[in-house]
This record gives C-alpha cells, structure tokens and sequence, in this order.
C-alpha cells in the first residue's frame, strides 16, 4: 500500500473514472464539486459493480440453499473482509455493516451506552462534533441520567487537549466519542494522544472517521480506540451503507440493536438467543448491493493508493490556504495544523445562502449552513452559519483557484 | 470573468440588495399589539416581527428583527413597507399572492385589487427559479399570517 509514491497520483486521469464530471451543467459550466465532505461522487467501478451484482450475482444472503445466494454471501463476505484489511481490523467479524455513521454511533449509544456502560458513568465529546456524534449521547443522557460532558476547542480549531484531560480526571468517564476529523474546520484530532488519555483514565473512545477514514489511512489497531465508524458514501461508495468497527470483546458484550432475523441462533415464543457477533448487530436483509459497492470503492481507493490520496489532498490543503486567505473579507473558520480537505468559511459582505446561490451559477457546488454541527457554529458565533467547500481525490488546484475568484467577485457583486 | 454572476441579476435586484443591506423598519415595537417569531431550521434564518394595529383594524406599523441572508432580510424589509395602512385581511391575501408569485414567478390574481402593492413585491418574483431559496423569501410572510393569527411562531419549512 505504501509502494504508490505521490508522483503516481494522476487527477486528471483519476477524474475520467467519474462519469458525473464530465456531465454537462447548466450554462455549459463543468461542475465543480465542492461538497465531497457531504457526501462523494462515485467513480465507474463502483457504479459497475452494484450494477454486476445486480445483474449476475444477486439474491438475499445468509438464507438460501442455492448457488446465486450463495454467491450473494461470498460477496457480501468479502466486503466485510476487504472492510477489515481498509481499517487494519484484527478480524472481519470486528465490522459491523450499519445504513450509515449515524447508525453506527446510535448502535454503540444504545447497546453499548445503556448495556454495557457502567450506571453513572459520562460520556465526553467535544464542541467540534456533527449532530451525530451529539444527540445519541444527549438521548442516552436523557434515558439514563449519566452525564454528558463536552471537551473544549480552541480558537484555532483544535481539541484542547488540557480541557479533555481535565474532564477525564475524575476517572468518571465511561465513553470518550470524539470525530477524528471534524466537518467543518478540518482539523484532524491526534487520537492516539486521546486514546492513551482516556484509556489511563480508565475511559473507551469512539471514533467517528466518517470524513478522516476518505482522506487517509486507518489503523484501527494502531490507534488502539475501541470503536470506530465510517460511511460508505462519503467514500466514494454508495449510500444506505456504513461501518461500525469494535473489539469483539465489546461486541460479544454488548447486547443487540435491532431485533428481527439474521441476528438470532434461535427464536420461540418464549425467548430468543443472540447469534454472535457481527451478525448479532445485522437484524434483518443487509445493504446487500451496497456492501458490493462499497468493497469496490475501497479497492478503488486502495489502488490508488490512502498515502497517494493523503499526499494529494495535503497539496490541496496547502493550495486552498494560500488561494483563499487572497480573498478581501474571507475569514477562515480553523487554523489547526494538523487539517484536511474541508474548509468552511465567512465572507463579511455576504450571507452563506446567498453565497451558495452565486457560486452555484458558477458551476461551484458549496454546502452553506451550519453542516450539523450547530454548538460549534455558536461556539464561534456564527450564527448565520458558514460556507463549506470540501474536497475529494478528484478535486484540482484550478477548481480552488476558481472558488477563491468566484468569491472574490461574489463579493463585489453584494457590496 | 467579469460577468461571472450577471445573470442573477434577476435575483439580487438592486432594490433586494440594497433592503438587505439597509433594511426598512428593522427595529422593535414596544407597544405593539401582535408579535411572532418565524424560524428556518435548515438554515438558521430567523426574525421577530412586530404589528401595530390602529383602533379601526388596519397596520399602524409593522417592524421586524432577526438575521438572515439578503433575500430573507430583503422580504421582511419590503413587507414591512407594503402591509402598512393596510387590514389584516389585506395583508393575509397580499400574503398569498405573494407565496404563490414567490413560487412560481407569476400572479394570476394579482391584477383584481392590490396591484401597486404586487408591483413593489415584484423584485423578489426571481426566487422561483431558486426552490432552496423559496423558503428565505416567504418566511417573513409566515410569520405575519402567525402575528395576525395569534399563533406566534411560524417555520418556513
């Protein structure tokens, strides 16, 4: 994986295998897509293979006593498994195939969070979250009583560090579910630090990677957290399929999510038993073609390369710094040093909504709001919210030079 | 790469931009007889209006406060202006017409009665092009039917 040297990396090549990009848009602009932090664009691979499935290898899994199902089965197998080497899993059944993120974490939150955890215990996130990794925790707070503490960040951007230690000091802390790169400022969080803090403190750590797990290399083991989530269309995979991975000693401990079949050994009236892990956490048909796509998407980004990507969009960063902080009235949100492609921003003479509206006749697509992270908006007292543009492996320097122009001109225009 | 954004004129008129820049009765009422608050959600848009009604029925003054973006800033300054002087059952159908001229940039109805005060809502007719901007341009007319209604609190979701 580490033999894909950033020479190798191609965008203009790499582009061709996204048939949306070469997809005329209204008035003739090409598309610049600005919003892969949403959600990605997928490239043919991906979209072939759902589609091979579909046409050649499809029928439910787990279930039938012929050939085709089993097919099915080998497939949506494979995919845990070429899941488990992406994120340097200890064993395919560590991965749990969830709709998204957002399901992974409510999963952690309800089995984990009320089955598991220790009555009194707190969970600590941080100002820098997404709704997701928020109101799970708020919901168990409330079904629970245990407390929710939040970790502080800087005015750069970053998680402060002192803060985190001092809200884990009491040892009162069961949970620590942090993102490993946040959505809106960028910043990359150091979660071997973090994990180290919080397992002295006798705290577990979730991670939620659903924007760091696109942009660089994930070693589960390495980091040594306890769990950690990702989404399958953030990288470049489909939608209605996402990633919780766990130690299988806290899956095995964990009591299930959702009932229904798939996830029992056996059932009466009287009482049903759990089947193990992963299959305990995959109640009823799985995202069958998703997880196809999904394994194709990995392999696509693992062709490339996760050192080859990382070293592309660290060029982008480095570019976008320079190009936008050239823009009268732009102010950056997030100046941490450690940073990925994702930069949201306030320019002084336009409202984010409109903002959008004008870029989007320039052919830019932007996200504009407050990105589901609304607490770290008021923490810097943006309350309008922001203007995101986010980059993937196709993204190119002249895209960033158009979007800091258009914003240049886009001020003017509102002045 | 002048001309980048020429043709969103239509949109941001100048007199839009320039009551988003200086809004029009952006101010509290004290003593007003009927207030609301009107929220957008999605995108955190969000204004206080206040009405002040003379003893025979009609909009002695209509103010507004909030944050938002042009359109939404531009939309409550203008009606603010329109809806003064006039009854609250004139405001409610100046209400609609303009809803349904936001939406789809014409007005059918808007020949029979009320016709000056359609003319001057008219720059914001551009926003049907944009249905993700529709919402920006009506809140502010939710919130006064909710004012007038006694129901305090409208969304423009």
């Amino acid at each position: 994986m580490d033999t894909l040297a950033p020479v190798a990396f191609d965008v203009a090549r790499i582009r061709q295998d996204f048939p949306i990009l070469s997809q005329p848009q209204a008035r003739g602009r090409p598309l610049v897509f600005l919003d892969s932090g949403a959600s990605a664009q997928k490239p043919r691979a991906v979209i072939d293979a759902m589609v091979r499935c579909m046409e050649t290898a499809y029928a439910n899994v787990h279930r039938g006593a012929y050939r085709l199902s089993e097919l099915a089965t080998e497939s949506y197998e494979a995919a845990r498994a070429a899941t488990a080497r992406f994120v340097h899993a200890a064993d395919p059944r560590e991965i749990v195939f969830t709709r998204n993120s957002t399901e992974a974490m409510n999963l952690v939150a309800h089995s984990w969070g009320r089955g598991v955890m220790e009555p009194g215990q707190a969970v600590l996130i941080s100002e820098l979250e997404h709704h997701a990794n928020i109101v799970p925790w708020q919901m168990l707070r409330d079904d629970k009583g245990n407390e929710l503490r939040v970790c502080r960040v800087t005015d750069s951007g970053e998680l402060d560090m002192d803060d985190l230690g001092r809200k884990l000091a009491d040892g009162k802390v069961g949970l620590v579910a942090l993102a490993h790169m946040s959505n809106v400022l960028g910043t990359v969080t150091p979660v071997e630090r973090i994990v180290a803090l919080a397992h002295a403190h006798g705290a577990r750590v979730l991670l939620d990677g659903s924007q760091a797990a696109v942009h660089r290399s994930v070693d589960v083991q390495a980091i040594g957290c306890d769990f950690y989530c990702f989404t399958g269309h953030k990288l470049y995979g489909p939608t209605g399929i996402g990633i919780l991975w766990a130690k299988l000693e806290h899956l095995d401990r964990m009591p299930p999510f959702l009932g229904g079949g798939d996830m029992i050994s056996s059932v009466t009236f009287e009482k049903s038993e759990w089947a193990p892990a992963p299959a305990k956490f995959e109640a009823g048909t799985p995202p069958i073609i998703e997880a196809v796509g999904l394994h194709a998407a990995i392999d696509y980004v693992t062709a490339i390369g996760m050192p080859a990507i990382e070293a592309h969009e660290r060029s982008l960063v480095d570019h976008a710094m320079g190009a936008l902080s050239e823009v009268p009235g732009l102010m950056l949100l997030g100046r941490a040093q450690d940073r990925g492609g994702v930069f949201a921003f306030a320019l002084d003479a336009a409202h984010p909504h409109d903002l959008a509206t004008l870029l989007d006749r320039a052919g830019i697509a932007v996200r504009a709001g407050r990105h589901c992270a609304e607490p770290l908006h008021a923490r810097f007292g943006l309350e309008n919210g922001t203007t995101r543009a986010s980059f993937g492996l196709y993204t190119t320097k002249e895209e960033i030079d158009l979007l800091a122009r258009a914003l240049t001109e886009a001020r003017e225009f509102f002045r | 790469m002048s001309g980048l954004f020429d043709d969103l004129r239509d949109l941001y008129q100048e007199v839009i931009l320039d009551h988003g820049r200086k809004p029009r009765n952006f101010r509290r009422l004290e003593d007003a007889d009927a207030t609301a608050r009107g929220d957008n959600p999605m995108c955190g848009d969000r204004i206080e209006l206040f009405v002040k009604m003379t003893p025979d029925g009609h909009i002695a003054d209509a103010a507004f406060q909030g944050r938002g973006c042009a359109i939404s800033t531009a939309s409550a300054s203008l009606m603010t202006e329109t809806v003064k002087g006039k009854t609250a059952e004139e405001a409610k159908e100046l209400g609609a017409r303009f809803r349904e001229l936001a939406m789809t940039g014409t007005c059918p109805d808007c020949g029979a009665g009320l016709a000056e005060e359609m003319e001057r809502l008219a720059p914001l007719s551009g926003v049907h092009e944009f249905p993700s901007r529709v919402k920006c341009a009506t809140l502010a007319w939710h919130t006064l039917n909710a004012a007038l209604d006694g129901t305090k609190e409208a969304s423009s979701e």
